[in-house]
């Protein structure tokens, strides 16, 4: 089977992203054999090896599912631009606040410990006051298995609502044989819905999925969703502290979620990851909420909170008062799905999950937390100086840069051409996410200052 | 502080199915004290006549469809119960087939390496590759697909087979049709059930509808006629086989290859224990030629490497394997794998690749050796008893005959009179009636105690 190779370059040393989209959107192309390649005149080229497609056909059809799911196109496409970027500034040392992947080291006491009652030490640490039970928390590895294993529990046949901004439209997509390192896969509410079957077709003209409902997230409604204007879904994805905008949710905004749960009938999933990283007295679970466990999933994770990105532990708790329309209790459920489709976190990752929990790793984990939480008072500082609106940043690792008037792509290309940064365009979240861009906070203190410099610079 | 306790009218077993945290008691009228305010909550009533609060969202009715627990956990809850009542009872546990011996020193130094690494700046990472580190693809696609030609980047790496299995179904959808050997390993059917492929389950004839069962019996050498086996989509094939421990010949798995391209198949083939057989019996259906165009391979460090907590398997998709419409099967399966995971733990990963050195190899080799001679003593002790005993030679399971009994009744007859845990055969399927399940695992003590006190109760 002969290889072709079919080259993209642009007269001007630009790489034709559109050109290449559009091939991959038509193509059957073997993901591993895209290479990038540099030609002679010194160009950027892209380089796409196509396999032609022979042989034997099985007689599956292909789940329509999947094929609903959009070419993810943000990470994949900023690490284009990075890699071109590279090649036309070799000596630029670039700093990337794109990816939310932890940096600072796991520390020592964390991982040189010996395994134990994990979910005790959860409920323990977390949920004291709050009347959560160990029987009620699920250990798992991480929260992106866990959302989709929910997805597998609730079934095609529910509707779902979801903030906008709040997901990437492409969730952990290796495409051209580049890799790179997201931390928002955990975000892939969306795109495990489209695969499960909950979802109609991909919208272009409004960037939406059919069939989901998208609560519109912004500083014109504290960042919080006019309920009155959103209908009623089976399932309500809330994620606070919020990624992409950093903003937590207030006490007041979440009795108003859970009431409008309850009168709805619907089953919120409460994505707290970042809770750790709260400064103020908002709630760091839905379960401080009254009522709560009648409606609420919460989901969580080490990652963040622990640097646990690789080592993959995470929870979820499923209240026993949380009942499907029928009576029969979702956790009994959730309990045969976990049974069933998964077989438990790696021992080890459990180990230090239990000393992250001990009162001598705990500390440790959280002075990891406060550098990082550093680190986004820096960046918050930096672009408040600039005269520019910043959100987030105080509860969340994210900082949430408004640029109004011009689109986050046009940003996110002028900030990386002119400072070396890489940060993350906020239409990549959805479509509420137009005109702002991200910037996390993970990185060693030089950096983030070297790149608060950077940025003085360029919008001075 | 509210107390509530749910009268569990959810269907007859429901007690049984959360194994040893049983959350649902099965009491229905209790009277609580008021607390000073009065708020004392007290559910005694079935949720029907509820004065607990319920949701507006439809359980997902192929949940509804699942039959008593999943297997195990059964098991282990019977186990459980059996202890209470025997407390003094030295249990031996040859049901659920988890390894026991202790992980060799070379894998355990690296993965304490990986830990410690983590505390340092250089060795600190964060995601790796959903897919998996690329030395270790490298190192399973040269350990046991060298001269197969399966490549690094067809392999995923996982945390175990039991996920994968769940994957490959999200993969497929709930339009496609499957087909399982019966008896089989449960986790095809119930996570087929689960996704939506099936119909109802029959209890006369113990099969959800929808789902080709193809019968493995003593009589067919446990191995389908694939003259009478519908066409479906998709078919799961496990050799060396849990839990009849039957490994498929060379020409076996040319049959099935073909059976498979006539008919437009894709087969999902489980060699969890490959690296237990004795004979000439191929260890990858990718031995087959032309299996890469129809078959999909999973595999796992848990019977190999003790990893059945570490989390550690892979999958993998050939480049070759097509839908119907000419679509890699490899590139949706790479989208589930980044959408619904985030990688195997970096730690588990870093003893993967200990385990495939050349001293990691050589120490999994002499435990798998281990469990051999276990399995031996076994098959031993069941053949000087008369019994009609399969498996045991290429797999870490005898599967043995009690003709005309029922597997369950067996099972708490060797419980309740030797204290040993086996398997029923009819948790397998239909096709597994009649039969017990007896592992290898476990302790030479313990194997030879167990086969002391099988021989005093047959005898």
């Amino acid at each position: 089977m002969d290889a072709i190779v079919q080259h993209y370059i642009s007269e001007n040393g630009t790489l034709d992203i559109d050109a290449w989209r559009e091939h991959l959107d038509f193509t059957f192309v073997c993901f591993w054999g895209l290479t990038i390649i540099d030609n002679s005149a010194g160009s950027t080229c892209l380089a796409i090896e196509m396999v032609p497609v022979t042989g034997h056909c099985t007689k599956v059809p292909r789940n329509v599912n999947i094929e609903k799911l959009r070419n993810g196109y943000l990470f994949p496409e900023i690490s284009v631009r990075e890699f071109k970027h590279i090649q036309k500034y070799p000596d630029a040392k670039l700093i990337s606040l794109g990816i939310g992947d932890t940096t600072e080291p796991i520390p020592e006491v964390v991982t040189s410990a010996m395994s134990e009652a994990l979910r005790k030490a959860i409920v323990e640490m977390f949920y004291r006051d709050v009347g959560v039970k160990d029987t009620e928390v699920f250990v798992s590895d991480g929260a992106q298995s866990d959302i989709s294993r929910l997805q597998l529990l609730l079934g095609s046949n529910v509707t779902m609502a979801v903030q906008d901004p709040s997901f990437p439209e492409s969730v952990g997509y290796v495409a051209m044989g580049l890799k790179f390192i997201v931390d928002d896969k955990f975000q892939a509410y969306i795109d495990s819905s489209v695969i499960i079957g909950q979802t109609s077709k991909f919208q272009e003209e409004t960037g939406k999925y059919g069939n989901i409902e998208y609560m519109k997230c912004g500083p014109e409604n504290n960042f919080f969703p006019d309920l009155s204007a959103t209908s009623r879904t089976d399932v309500i994805f809330f994620c606070s502290p919020n990624n992409p905008t950093g903003y937590a949710a207030s006490r007041e905004q979440l009795k108003k979620l859970v009431k409008f749960a309850r009168e709805n009938g619907s089953i919120i999933i409460y994505d707290s990851a970042y809770a750790a990283y709260i400064t103020d007295d908002s709630p760091r679970s839905i379960f401080e909420v009254p009522g709560a466990r009648e409606v609420a999933i919460e989901v969580s994770s080490f990652s963040k909170f622990a640097g646990f990105t690789g080592v993959r532990l995470g929870w979820t708790v499923v209240p026993e008062e949380l009942l499907f329309s029928n009576g029969f209790p979702v956790i009994k459920d959730f309990d045969r799905i976990v049974c069933t489709c998964f077989n438990g976190a790696s021992n080890i990752a459990q180990a230090g999950g239990l000393a992250c929990l001990s009162s001598e790793g705990y500390m440790a984990v959280r002075a990891v937390v406060e550098y990082y939480k550093e680190n986004a008072k820096i960046l918050v500082d930096t672009f408040t100086s600039l005269g520019l609106m910043v959100y987030g940043g105080n509860n969340a690792p994210y900082v949430w840069v408004h640029f109004p008037g011009l689109r986050s792509w046009d940003v996110f290309n002028e900030v990386l051409e002119k400072t070396h940064i890489i940060t993350v365009p906020g239409r990549g979240f959805g479509p509420g996410g137009e005109e702002y861009i991200r910037v996390g906070v993970f990185g060693g203190r030089e950096y983030i200052l070297e790149a608060s410099r950077r940025l003085k610079k360029l919008f001075d | 502080m509210s107390l509530m306790q749910h009268s569990a009218s959810i269907s007859s077993s429901s007690s049984a199915f959360l194994g040893e945290s049983n959350i649902f008691s099965r009491t229905s009228k209790v009277s609580l004290p008021s607390n000073k305010s009065g708020l004392c909550k007290c559910v005694s009533s079935p949720p029907t006549e509820k004065t607990a609060y319920n949701t507006k969202v439809a359980r997902n009715a192929n949940m509804a469809k699942l039959q008593a627990g999943y297997l195990f956990p059964e098991i282990a809850r019977r186990r459980e119960a059996h202890i209470l009542k025997y407390p003094d009872a030295q249990v031996i546990s040859l049901g659920i087939g988890d390894t026991t011996e202790p992980i060799p020193k070379v894998i355990t130094s690296a993965m304490t390496k990986r830990s410690h690494a983590l505390s340092t700046l250089e060795g600190y990472s964060g995601y790796g590759a959903e897919q998996g580190d690329k030395q270790l693809r490298a190192a399973i696609a040269s350990t046991f697909y060298g001269d197969l030609g399966i490549e690094e980047g067809d392999i995923f790496v996982s945390d175990g087979a039991k996920s994968d299995i769940s994957r490959l179904q999200i993969l497929f959808g709930s339009n496609l049709t499957m087909a399982v050997q019966d008896p089989s390993y449960p986790a095809y059917v119930d996570s087929s059930v689960i996704m939506g492929q099936t119909g109802q389950f029959q209890k006369d004839v113990e099969k959800y509808c929808n789902i080709e069962y193809m019968r493995c019996t003593w009589e067919n050498g446990f191995f389908p006629d694939l003259s009478t086996v519908s066409r479906t989509d998709v078919i799961f094939f496990c050799s060396p086989n849990n839990p009849t421990g039957a490994s498929a010949t060379r020409e076996q798995l040319m049959k099935l290859v073909q059976f498979a391209k006539d008919n437009g198949s894709i087969i999902v083939y489980d060699s969890a224990y490959a690296m237990y057989i004795s004979d000439d019996s191929p260890r990858s259906i990718f031995e087959i030629p032309g299996a890469k165009e129809v078959a999909i391979e999973t595999s796992s460090l848990s019977k190999f490497a003790g990893f059945t907590g570490v989390r550690l398997g892979w999958t993998v998709v050939p480049k070759e394997l097509h839908f119907s419409d000419g679509f890699p099967v490899a590139k949706d399966f790479n989208r589930i794998v980044c959408t619904c995971f985030n990688g195997a733990s970096n730690i588990a990963q870093a003893g993967g690749l200990a385990c495939l050195s050349p001293e990691g190899l050589k120490a999994m080799h002499k435990v798998i050796g281990f469990y051999k001679e276990n399995t031996e003593i076994i098959v031993d002790t069941f053949n000087s008893l008369g019994f009609s005993v399969y498996g045991g030679k290429n797999a870490p399971y005898v599967w043995v005959h009690f003709p005309g009994r029922s597997s369950w009744d067996v099972f708490s007859e060797i419980l309740e009179k030797t204290h040993l845990v086996t398997t029923p055969g009819s948790g397998f399927g239909p096709g597994g009636e009649g039969f017990i399940r007896v592992s290898a695992f476990g302790h030479r003590g313990n194997v030879l105690e167990a086969s002391k006190r099988f021989k005093q109760l047959y005898k």
